[in-house]
């Protein structure tokens, strides 16, 4: 968490796609000054988010965010929600149209621990990807290197990048020694 | 048990109208619970929909199933806490519980009001409801609540008022009603202003004549209203399509292939008649339109409808929303319900959206519930958990004394200072499926 506030400037107003419980939000509102709002489907998370004091907008993502406007954020958060999405692309981009700068961190797929279940034959199942196959909620998987791929794509210029492992960065191989890939972009 | 206490205020000022007309001398019903603090922080305003009251919460004395409308909600240890905070209940004008209305005297000329008595909108209750804190020396209220047509005056508050108003909670409401909306509003007045007993509107006694109550017609209203606060749903799950206590066919009569399987469940006949109830459905309308008929008054009924369509705080500002909520400085707490057609999720969303353009603190919950807009006034535990942490972030912030220094006037360089109200006016109804009303 605290590797992702640290992202996040000082004062900004962030929008915090699938905030959860609202906790990194309250962490930053709390430590940088930030102000902003979360946007959650649970409604425990929902509920959680009200008793932290944390705005909370119950929304699907998967509706998009037609209810925000253009570069009305300093930052658009998707932490650990991009592999949730079923318009995953078209989320990236709303984020860079939302924010002026988009932070999204995803379990990756290509640490090496996960290619060694894959290349024994099975899907892997980790502390970071901790459910069977067939019935994760992570339905977007998807590798570090895969990403940078699709935000080329999307013409995302990519300001930072690297891996997470055990609260520590990865900077060197992130696709093969980080269990979390995270980025942060803008349009 | 929380004990009730109907109180009275008399307002000798003039209150001036959006219409331009004015009530010369009015008096408004209202209860309060609780206690308010030595700093007067802790009042809470709840306003109410179509039909309820200031009965807001509690019984009164001796008197069996007199629980106010919104008693699920409001009371000791209850989500909005009554020990916490110190709540109010305000009858509206134009109602005809108590309130100064269309079957009072009018002081000008010393007759009953009747259809004479002014059209009156959401903003001009704001207005008397503030004069009634006023009179309570309350200066700024931690909350205004209220669904429906009471979401409506809450959000007029942090308009009218800004610098009164700490949270605004907003349920099940609209910033103005569609045209289907104001459709069925519409059918429900032409259903009372035809009636032979409405006479105009001048149906009650008076030296000439013997009241003339226009039952019939205000029995139509509240059923095509009562059918639309409930989902198909709920409706199908409550009544579908069984009838009335009916006469069961004996087996062998039952014209199902003729056999004589014992597969053949037995069935209800129907009794081929026109005007006859059939349905269990049509036997709760007919029930809940004769109960209301009874304590409803019809020119409050068309007050207040007329109310609910002419609310529309964009209207002054080119139908956006964004721009005449900038002057809301209150935090904003909304909730919808998913089944509710009338006062649909989408209509609170364009509320929420507004409030974020303006950069305001507004967190948003829609709740799955099955019981349309009929929601608002039951008891669901999702809905009540958050009504209740909201209040206790509320209570919070009041004990914490933070406000003191005011996050109130961040924002805005420029507030408005006393805003005078501008717009339309709207309300909405609170029904029954579970609201009793005095």
């Amino acid at each position: 968490m605290d590797v992702i506030a640290r992202l996040v400037p000082q004062g900004a107003r962030v929008l915090d796609l699938g905030c959860g419980d609202g906790a990194l939000l309250a962490h930053l509102q709390e430590t940088r000054g930030c102000s902003g709002y979360g946007v959650e489907i649970d409604d425990a998370n929902v509920l959680a988010c009200v008793k932290r004091g944390v705005n909370v907008i119950q929304l699907n993502l998967d509706e998009g965010l037609t209810m925000f406007d253009d570069a009305s954020f300093d930052v658009v958060l998707q932490i650990d929600t991009l592999q949730h999405l079923r318009n995953a692309e078209v989320m990236l981009r709303e984020t860079v149209r939302v924010g002026r700068t988009g932070i999204v961190a995803f379990p990756n797929f290509a640490h090496w621990p996960n290619r060694l279940s894959v290349l024994r034959g099975r899907m892997p199942v980790t502390r970071r990807l901790p459910y069977q196959w067939y019935d994760t909620p992570n339905i977007r998987v998807g590798t570090f290197a895969d990403f940078e791929t699709l935000a080329e794509r999307n013409q995302l210029k990519i300001s930072a990048k690297f891996g997470l492992q055990d609260s520590r960065n990865v900077r060197f191989a992130p696709n093969l020694r980080a269990g979390t890939a995270v980025f942060k972009f803008s349009a | 048990m929380l004990i009730a206490t109907p109180q009275s205020m008399h307002f000798a000022d003039a209150l001036p109208l959006q219409s331009g007309a004015s009530i010369r001398a009015y008096d408004l019903s209202f209860e309060t619970y609780g206690l308010l603090n030595a700093d007067k922080s802790n009042a809470v305003l709840i306003c109410h929909a179509l039909n309820a009251s200031h009965h807001v919460a509690g019984v009164y004395q001796g008197q069996e199933k007199s629980e106010g409308w919104w008693d699920t909600m409001i009371g000791p240890g209850k989500p909005m806490d009554t020990s916490r905070f110190f709540v109010i209940g305000v009858n509206n004008l134009g109602s005809c519980f108590g309130s100064t209305g269309p079957m009072h005297a009018n002081p000008d000329t010393g007759r009953v009001y009747g259809a004479d008595f002014p059209v009156v909108t959401v903003e001009d209750w704001v207005n008397a409801q503030a004069r009634l804190m006023d009179a309570l020396g309350i200066q700024t209220l931690a909350a205004v609540m209220g669904g429906s047509l009471g979401g409506m005056q809450a959000l007029s508050w942090a308009l009218q008022f800004p610098q009164r108003v700490r949270h605004a909670v907003v349920i099940a409401s609209a910033p103005n009603l569609t045209a289907e909306n104001i459709a069925f509003n519409e059918v429900a007045r032409r259903a009372i202003t035809t009636d032979p007993d409405f006479n105009g509107g001048h149906f009650y006694a008076d030296d000439h004549k013997a009241e003339t109550k226009p039952k019939v017609g205000l029995r139509i209203a509240r059923m095509i209203g009562h059918i639309t606060y409930l989902s198909d749903d709920v409706m199908n799950e409550k009544f579908g399509r069984k009838q009335v206590a009916g006469l069961h066919l004996p087996e062998k009569l039952v014209p199902s292939g003729g056999t004589e399987s014992p597969a053949v469940p037995s069935v209800e006949a129907y009794s081929y008649s026109t005007q006859e109830v059939e349905f269990q459905i049509e036997s709760y309308l007919r029930y809940q339109g004769s109960k209301f008929a009874e304590y409803f008054d019809a020119n409050t009924y068309l007050l207040v409808t007329r109310a609910l369509d002419y609310f529309d705080p964009a209207r002054q500002y080119g139908g956006n929303l964004s721009l005449a909520l900038a002057r809301a400085t209150a935090k904003f707490l909304l909730v919808s319900f998913t089944t509710d057609w009338r006062f649909a999720p989408k209509r609170s969303r364009e509320l929420v959206k507004a409030l974020l353009d303006n950069h305001r603190d507004v967190s948003y919950a829609e709740i799955d519930a099955p019981h349309g807009h009929d929601a608002f006034l039951l008891d669901d535990p999702r809905y009540m958990g958050l009504v209740r942490s909201y209040f206790e972030g509320v209570d919070k912030g009041l004990q914490s004394k933070q406000f003191l220094a005011s996050p109130l006037f961040e924002n805005t360089g420029l507030l408005p200072e006393k805003l005078t109200p501008v717009g339309g006016s709207a309300v909405r109804e609170a029904t029954s499926m579970g609201a009793p009303i005095p």
